[in-house]
């Protein structure tokens, strides 16, 4: 490497992968752990000690549902001894009384709940969970009662796109700072359900359009951030801020990657936390090294001149659309494979028409995907 | 289009800005810098946001901070008013401070 590795500043962890909903566009691994390959307390307790040491600033509790785990509470008081920020990424749903009180309690600086829906029809349909919507109201509620600065997470697609102005009155409504339309990414379940789940360009266009008029209408009252869509972008997104620059993720058993969907790279191999401790993963780990900076950029990357904006873009869609996990992210104009991602939305608006039948989906269930997946 | 009850903040020389709930300004002994911590981001605030940013405690009025920042940097307050309302309306805007 030519440049020094700088600390990382955020972690993702993935408490467990057990969760109450089933949404088809999840972005864990279609290869879910169960319960019994989870890490214990004390060894998050100590990856997290590792981490603050590290220089890690900021950590999102998420899953799967992270409130499964029992021991959440300490879990949160171990992270905020060290002053690490943490932020708690929930579906909102069969959180028993008081504990989000306790996590509250624990010193949680931030709840970020995800709606699937705007309305109750929508978010039991896309989970797969019947009295959903109800449950994460009253979590929205208890959170704010709490005291907790509240995020609403939208994550959006063809089912549920035209309720975009809905999820800014519900944001408004359930008392949060910020609201997040995040266009989904296609990894994991979703690129499983892809044709179930791609909007059309019209939708698309009409959304930003809603979207950029509710930014400047409620500027100073409600913060909106949104997630481009890939598919339809010119430029990529930074995946990660650029792959293992100064963020990482961590899975139930505690295999450490440099993002979530990293494991469809197959050429990688991952260490878990535990057989290295958690800075020699970072510094010295060869698939945290793989496409670390800029040294392994082929053309058109190598001389572009955003390659220090974009960094290439996302690898999984690399590997996922041009089969080559160090090519130019395809959502990029100037890849010669861009042309694809615009064959590929047609080919998902076309087999819906087609055929109803296809805009079922996947539900992601934990030991599915073997069948599923060819 | 429901009309929101909520309304933006407008900062006058009387607010008492203070910080959000959800963010924090502490000193990173990694990198031996001050960082403010807010939920999707990390900022690193030059020396001039940290003076302000700092008397974000909720006793200061704006007058009167800038009375004191007019003092630390030798200034006239009519001077650096402009700039010192201006970060704290950008950072109430960003839900980083209460005005």
């Amino acid at each position: 490497m030519t440049e020094p590795v700088l600390p990382p500043i955020g972690m993702l962890a993935e408490l467990t992968h057990r969760c109450p909903l089933q949404c088809a566009y999840c972005s864990n691994p279609v290869e879910l752990l169960k319960a019994n390959r989870e890490m214990d307390t004390q060894n998050w307790i100590s990856l997290f000690e590792q981490a603050a040491d590290l220089g890690v600033l900021q950590v999102h509790l998420s899953g799967g549902e992270p409130t499964l785990r029992t021991d959440l509470a300490e879990l949160i008081a171990s992270l905020v001894r060290r002053g690490v920020y943490t932020n708690l990424i929930t579906a909102g749903v069969g959180i028993a009384e008081g504990r989000i009180e306790a996590f509250a309690e624990a010193g949680l600086d931030h709840l970020q709940l995800s709606f699937q829906g705007a309305f109750a029809p929508t978010t039991e349909k896309i989970g797969n969970a019947r009295g959903a919507h109800e449950k994460k109201l009253e979590t929205a509620r208890r959170a704010r009662a709490a005291g907790l600065p509240l995020t609403i997470n939208a994550p959006i697609h063809r089912h549920n796109m035209e309720e975009v102005p809905d999820f800014i009155e519900l944001a408004l409504s359930l008392d949060a700072e910020r609201l997040e339309i995040a266009n989904v990414q296609y990894a994991g379940w979703a690129l499983l359900n892809r044709n179930a789940l791609m909007p059309e360009r019209e939708a698309v266009e009409r959304q930003v359009e809603i979207v950029e008029e509710a930014q400047q209408r409620l500027r100073g009252i409600m913060t909106i951030d949104f997630v481009t869509p890939d598919y339809f972008a010119i430029y990529p997104k930074p995946c990660m801020g650029g792959w293992a620059r100064d963020a990482f993720m961590v899975a139930p058993d505690g295999t450490v990657l440099p993002c979530h969907a990293a494991g469809t790279i197959k050429s990688l191999h991952f260490e878990r936390f535990g057989d290295w401790n958690l800075s020699r993963i970072w510094h010295e780990s060869s698939a945290f090294n793989a496409f670390r900076g800029t040294d392994w950029m082929q053309e058109p990357c190598r001389s572009c001149e955003r390659r220090e904006i974009d960094w290439g873009g996302c690898r999984c869609q690399a590997m996922a659309i041009a089969g080559d996990a160090a090519a130019t992210d395809p959502a990029c104009i100037k890849s010669p494979l861009h042309a694809r991602m615009g064959a590929l939305i047609k080919e998902a608006i076309d087999t819906k028409s087609a055929d109803a039948e296809s805009d079922a989906f996947i539900y992601r269930r934990i030991g599915r995907s073997a069948e599923t997946i060819s | 289009m429901i009309e929101t009850a909520r309304v933006r903040t407008v900062l006058s020389m009387q607010s008492k800005p203070v910080l959000k709930r959800h963010v924090r300004l502490q000193y990173d002994k990694v990198r031996e810098a001050w960082a403010l911590l807010s939920p999707e981001r990390v900022f690193w605030p030059n020396e001039v946001s940290l003076d302000i940013l700092r008397l974000c405690d909720g006793r200061h009025s704006v007058a009167e901070m800038v009375a004191v920042l007019g003092d630390q940097y030798g200034a006239d307050a009519a001077q650096i008013t402009p700039d010192v309302t201006g970060f704290l309306q950008e950072w109430s805007d960003k839900f980083l401070v209460t005005l």
